[in-house]
């Protein structure tokens, strides 16, 4: 019978897609992307920065949610980690948290959103 | 008419195209088939290729089978299908037909059998609205008037009624082809296909 190995097959087509030098991603850091924009024929990078409320890992499809309060409004955005439009990712800092999820901080405002740092 | 091949559907995933959009693609795995007959007008009344895939053991194949086969020397094959062609005397019996007669940007028409769902009603099959399933309602799913009165005294041909959904032959027609691997045999297509992974599937060039 014929032999089908499917995962590999998808496995093989996400390797040519998958970024190698990617940092290592925590929950609770501060992260500084830069995210590729293109105005008309012309290129540039714009810089988000925020905290890292959630990671769905899933190969090609590894997401991360990246929050931030602009003038007391929150704003979240999903990023694609290994998406050509992300040129870079910094770690600002790490943070203590104790859960995988940090949607309690959409509750949270001022002070009492603040998150404890963690050094390596 | 163009060739056509063999092959199965793998799966579907997404990827990211040079501009950096994501795009749902769908693996093929492709051939290699053999051609196991030529038709030519002069023979058979019309052009065409017949062409096998997948190796299996003789032992899953009856006798007319493998004595269609052994007359052209070629291994026992699961599948046979007839392809037209414009111009038959391109092909030669044993030739192997693979992926590289593909290449990246062409348009494929995609065949095969989609994923069955049953005997169905009509929401499910055509779409229909249902109605209200409280307030004293009894009319949940049901199909509502199938039609007039005394005349014309019968149900109109064509009526949309519940039956057999899927399990049916799908075309789908001008898929993209995204991506071409010569070594794994592997076709990747912009969009879906029918069945699910492991659906046999005949794949030939758009027109």
């Amino acid at each position: 019978m014929l032999n089908l190995d499917n995962q590999k097959a998808i496995d093989n087509l996400h390797q040519n897609f998958i970024k190698p030098d990617i940092p290592k991603i925590q929950i609770g850091d501060t992260l500084k992307l830069g995210v590729k924009i293109i105005e008309g024929d012309k290129e540039r990078v714009q810089f988000y920065e925020g905290t890292v409320i959630a990671k769905k890992n899933s190969s090609i499809n590894t997401t991360i949610t990246v929050r931030k309060v602009l003038q007391g409004i929150g704003i979240e955005r999903i990023f694609l980690i290994h998406s050509p439009k992300i040129a870079s990712i910094e770690i600002i800092r790490h943070a203590k948290v104790r859960r995988s999820k940090l949607y309690y901080l959409r509750n949270l405002r001022g002070k009492a959103s603040r998150l404890k740092q963690r050094f390596e | 008419m163009s060739l056509g091949l063999l092959g199965n559907k793998i799966g579907m995933t997404q990827i990211f195209d040079e501009s950096g959009n994501i795009i749902p693609v769908t693996i093929l795995k492709v051939g290699p088939c053999v051609v196991t007959q030529v038709k030519t007008t002069l023979n058979d009344g019309y052009n065409a290729i017949q062409v096998g895939y997948g190796n299996v053991s003789t032992k899953s194949l009856t006798q007319p089978q493998l004595g269609h086969l052994q007359k052209s020397n070629i291994q026992p094959l699961k599948y046979l299908k007839e392809f037209r062609v414009s111009d038959p005397t391109n092909f030669n019996v044993g030739q192997v037909l693979d992926v590289e007669s593909f290449v990246a940007g062409q348009l494929i028409n995609v065949t095969g059998k989609s994923i069955g769902k049953g005997f169905s009603g009509l929401q499910k099959r055509y779409n229909f609205a249902r109605g209200p399933m409280t307030h004293g309602s009894k009319n949940h799913r049901a199909p509502g008037s199938i039609g007039m009165g005394t005349s014309p005294g019968r149900v109109l041909p064509g009526k949309k009624m519940a039956g057999q959904l899927g399990n049916k032959t799908a075309n789908i027609k001008k898929l993209k082809i995204v991506q071409v691997n010569n070594d794994e045999n592997i076709l990747v297509v912009k969009g879906a296909v029918p069945g699910k992974p492991g659906n046999l599937l005949s794949i030939v060039l758009s027109t």
